[in-house]
């Protein structure tokens, strides 16, 4: 893919729940090879829209396509192309490192050599060599983050959508996590990620700002700052926020089934 | 197929790591089997029964010997008062009581026609009918052994002309009872069982399964691979297909070893048959677990298919004793068919010929049941 | 006091919000009373009957035609020669097989033994057992009436003659439903309260709500009677749901005393609740408890308790542990008060027997449940 190529475009995606909009219209795109952060605030509808573009979610108006196939008529061509990290950790608890590893090396159709070429590459690279064979229930909490990040990355997808990956964990985690994340982009990966941690938000190339089901901010940080005339993303996300009427109301639930 | 493979391969793990889940699939069968095929008869022997003998003489005790000596009632109290054996029937001391008139032997001397009342507590159905049917058979071989002794002038009277076999018409019957001659329950109830230990154990691991992956969240991560429906539900499938036929290896080789279970057809034709019907059994495990949300529910819908299918498969009850109807309905049930097939095989020793009926019932459920579970799962929510 | 209240409130919540299960509850003994009251019956009727006879005369004709007449039988396969016989038992075609020997009429007419064989699929023993008392039946009048006719002056009474007087008492008619729907009120209590209350308490374990409830001012046997009590309403109305249904669909009596009936039920139902809350103490997630459940409630009360196999029929040791099994008493107790109309006087050891279990089961599952939650 060449650069400028667009990894992600959405055309008025769209998706409701019974009269609930979740996700109302909105249109953005990333480029290939872009950091792009998904901020907004519980319920804003962030979820409701990687569902989408990951294909779990079929949506309701609109349109959207990721590393080129449309979401919701090529579903099987955008899930070979794609990572998904969801927010709850998805390994199998009672599967050790190399067991997962081998796992969705064989779903992604890798062959055996493949799958042990990287499984010792990601190993390595994570620091987990002693660990290979321990149950992933019982490694911590950040290193099981990085793990599942790397199964993500395991089939060397175009596109990598990372939700919330690093809430619950320690800063210094989060600095390895985003090292990560960066050497993934360099590599040409496109990644995107949401978070609720705004120092997090200034790492990335571009962001955007979900408010109420709708982008109500995007472009680089410095920009959307100087935009809405605030100091910090963290300022700008609460001015933001505090448009959204539903907040004046019991918050929305974040994960709509 | 690479990926069925790894699907299935995580599977086993799965199974092999949960302590829970092995001593359910690898205990629980056996215990189950030793009780269930003992526990499971309808086997009518030692019917406690009361005598009231008013007569007391040779004659009347004879008839109690014969009783007693039957193995199908045993005698457990004996009076002359009929209150009394009233009482036990009541309390449920006794199921049977007979009563002896005081001029039985007098009457059989005089008229050679004497009665004799049994009463049954017909509580238990079926049951009371088959005690009745001992009783008259008791009652008519002593009838032919007192014909000799009571009735000897007659004999000696008779003998002048020709001889009694003579005149009388006479019809000899023999009776064979093919495929189960000493009668024991369990050569009827093993194969049975075997078949529902292998369709719960099956049915029940299998709904659990993708209901648990929805719970843990694990289910997503899969649904974001390119991995298709039907690689998806066969990789589940396979390890708890070839779980379930290691069990009922088990399973058989207990009924051989403890029950000596009788084997008179081909044991490959059964476990073909065998392999056929567990696809029924595990997709439509995995039908359920794709349709709930929760593994409690999974449970809750399964037990009750489970119940409706074991109870009306014949397995405890003969389908032929059901109401039309309701044999009608338990055409649909696939247990039926297999419960059917593996008693032909083993008991009666049919070839493929003679199960080729049943047979292409379960490969139908089968096809329909997999394509069922295979639309069933979603990997995208509408 | 009003603590307990809002618990019996938030559980009363749980019940009606979940209609999936609710409706399971409800629907399924009244489902189930209906099938299984149909279905599970071991009368035998309308055996499949083969007739083999290679040379068929007038006598084998009319012996032949007793049996078409008889409502036990139906023909279902006339074949020359025994060795056909086989397939047709294999296949499920035939049951029972009626052989006549050639030359039946004349061995008849010569006063010489005529031979018939029966041959029955005796896999099944009762039924093989109750198809041959069927056809002897048949043979045994039809040659009594041979000599009948042979022998209308002479001899008559020739041989001794026992006849049997037979009365079948408690349920006359040997209708199956009225064995089984007695024993199927006992299953389907089981499996609501053992089951259900075994499962929602292990629910509130994994989500980690009862947390929340111990570290509240409430005790223990409060949180107990806030979950149990209302089980034992859902439990209570599917008692009167099947009692009415036994009544009007199968026409099962209600010889005894209703009050009497509904009590022992509402005890019943105690003890299996006691024993989901003892499950649940010692298991930590629910697809163990239902395990256990399963294992430890609802088989036996299948099996063990004599609802569909007689317990006499078992071997001794097997009958020993029917005792600790409480739906073999509860079953014995409905049984004798629909069927026989028995009052206490005759119950009174079964329901101390439950009462006693009852007990046994509240102490040691509230000691139980707070041990290893407090």
């Amino acid at each position: 893919m060449t650069a400028g190529a667009l990894a992600i475009e959405a055309k008025e995606l769209t998706r409701t729940f019974g009269t609930f909009v979740a996700v109302d219209r909105i249109t953005f795109d990333v480029r290939a090879g872009e950091v792009f952060g998904f901020l907004g605030a519980n319920g804003a509808g962030k979820t409701t829209a990687i569902r989408m573009l990951t294909g779990l979610l079929a949506p309701s108006g609109g349109r959207a396509t990721v590393a080129g196939h449309d979401v919701a008529t090529q579903t099987e061509a955008v899930k070979r192309n794609i990572g998904y990290m969801s927010q709850r950790f998805s390994l199998y608890e009672d599967l050790t490192v190399a067991e997962n590893i081998r796992l969705y090396g064989g779903i992604y159709d890798l062959s055996a050599r493949e799958i042990r070429e990287r499984t010792d590459r990601m190993i390595g690279r994570l620091g987990l060599a002693h660990a290979a064979s321990t149950y992933v229930r019982s490694i911590p909490l950040g290193w099981r983050q990085k793990l599942a990040f790397s199964v993500a990355l395991l089939h060397e997808p175009r596109v990598v959508f990372l939700d919330e990956p690093t809430s619950g964990v320690d800063p210094i985690t989060r600095r390895q996590f985003w090292e990560l994340i960066y050497e993934t982009a360099a590599a040409g990966t496109t990644v995107l990620v949401t978070t609720h941690y705004m120092d997090e938000a200034e790492y990335c190339d571009r962001i955007s700002i979900m408010v109420a089901g709708r982008i109500a901010a995007i472009g680089a940080p410095a920009d959307v700052k100087r935009e809405f005339g605030a100091d910090s993303i963290d300022e700008l996300f609460v001015q933001l926020a505090r448009r959204d009427p539903a907040r004046a109301k019991p918050a929305t639930p974040e994960r709509t089934p | 197929m690479r990926r069925i493979l790894s699907l299935a391969r995580a599977e086993v793990l799965h199974v092999v790591r949960d302590h829970a889940t092995m001593a359910q699939v690898f205990m629980v069968p056996i215990i189950q089997l030793l009780v269930l095929s003992n526990a499971a008869t309808f086997a009518i022997r030692d019917t406690p029964a009361y005598v009231v003998d008013l007569d007391r003489t040779a004659t009347s005790r004879g008839l109690i010997r014969r009783f007693a000596a039957s193995g199908h009632f045993k005698i457990v109290e004996q009076s002359d008062s009929q209150a009394l054996s009233n009482e036990a029937l009541l309390d449920g001391r006794v199921t049977m009581v007979l009563t002896i008139p005081h001029d039985f032997e007098s009457s059989l001397v005089r008229t050679g026609v004497a009665p004799v009342q049994i009463v049954v507590n017909a509580e238990k159905g079926s049951a009371a009918g088959i005690v009745q049917s001992y009783a008259g058979r008791i009652l008519a071989s002593y009838s032919a052994e007192l014909t000799s002794v009571l009735r000897p002038s007659f004999r000696a009277a008779q003998s002048l002309s020709p001889p009694p076999s003579r005149g009388s018409p006479h019809i000899d019957v023999r009776v064979r009872s093919w495929y189960n001659p000493t009668l024991d329950y369990r050569d009827y109830m093993v194969p049975g069982i075997l078949v529902s230990l292998v369709t719960l154990i099956g049915t029940l691991l299998t709904s659990q399964n993708i209901a648990r992956e929805k719970e843990l969240g694990t289910l997503e991560q899969l649904n974001v691979t390119p991995i298709t429906r039907g690689q998806f539900i066969a990789g589940k499938l396979l390890p708890f297909w070839a779980l379930a036929l290691i069990d009922f290896g088990i399973g058989l080789t207990v009924g051989w070893l403890v029950f000596d279970i009788p084997m008179r057809g081909s044991l490959v034709l059964l476990f073909g048959v065998a392999a056929i019907y567990l696809v029924v059994a595990l997709a439509i495990g995995l039908w359920i677990s794709a349709l709930v949300e929760t593994q409690q529910q999974a449970m809750f819908v399964t037990f009750f298919v489970m119940m409706v299918y074991l109870l009306m498969s014949g397995l405890f009850t003969p389908v032929d004793s059901m109401p039309r109807w309701v044999q009608l309905l338990s055409e649909f049930t696939p247990v039926r068919h297999f419960v059917q097939i593996s008693r032909a095989i083993l008991v009666k020793g049919a070839g493929l010929a003679e199960i080729a009926r049943p047979l292409v019932i379960l490969v139908v459920y089968a096809a329909v049941m997999l394509t069922l579970a295979v639309r069933q799962y979603s990997k995208r929510t509408a | 006091m009003s603590a307990l209240l809002g618990l019996l409130r938030k559980e009363a919540y749980h019940i009606r919000r979940d209609r999936r299960t609710l409706a399971v509850l409800i629907f399924m003994p009244v489902v189930q009373v209906i099938l299984f009251g149909f279905a599970i019956r071991t009368d035998v009727e309308n055996v499949r009957l083969a007739i083999v006879d290679p040379a068929p005369d007038h006598a084998t004709l009319a012996l032949r035609n007793r049996f078409a007449a008889t409502d036990n039988f139906r023909l279902t396969a006339v074949v020359p020669r025994v060795e056909e016989l086989e397939g047709l038992f294999q296949r499920g075609t035939v049951q029972q097989a009626i052989v006549f020997a050639p030359g039946f009429a004349d061995r008849i007419a010569r006063g010489l033994p005529a031979r018939v064989l029966i041959i029955t699929d005796a896999t099944e023993p009762n039924t093989g057992s109750a198809a041959q008392g069927y056809a002897l039946t048949v043979i045994q009048t039809y040659e009594r009436d041979l000599i009948a006719q042979q022998k209308t002056a002479s001899a008559a009474g020739a041989n001794v003659r026992i006849v049997l007087a037979v009365r079948m008492r408690f349920n006359p008619t040997r209708e199956s439903s009225n064995l089984f729907v007695p024993g199927l009120m006992a299953f389907i209590l089981t499996v609501i309260s053992a089951l259900m209350t075994a499962i929602s308490l292990t629910r509130e374990k994994e989500t980690g709500t009862l947390e929340a409830l111990l570290v509240s001012p409430l005790k223990p046997w409060q949180i107990i009677v806030g979950k149990v009590l209302p089980y034992l309403a859902v439990g209570f109305v599917s008692v009167l749901l099947v009692i009415l249904e036994a009544r009007l669909i199968f026409d099962v009596p209600l010889r005894g005393s209703l009050f009497l009936l509904l009590a022992e039920g509402l005890l019943f139902i105690l003890v299996s609740l006691s024993l989901g809350i003892l499950i649940s103490s010692r298991t930590s997630s629910q697809r163990v408890a239902m395990m256990g459940a399963m294992i430890g409630t609802m088989l036996p009360t299948m099996l063990l308790s004599g609802f569909i196999f007689p317990i006499e029929s078992m071997p001794l040791p097997l009958q020993i542990v029917t005792n600790v099994v409480p739906a073999r008493w509860f079953v014995e107790i409905a049984r004798s008060i629909m069927l026989k109309g028995v009052g206490l006087a005759y119950l009174w050891q079964e329901t101390l027997v439950l009462a006693g279990m009852a007990v046994v089961l509240l102490v040691a599952s509230t000691r139980s449940f707070s041990e290893r939650l407090a």
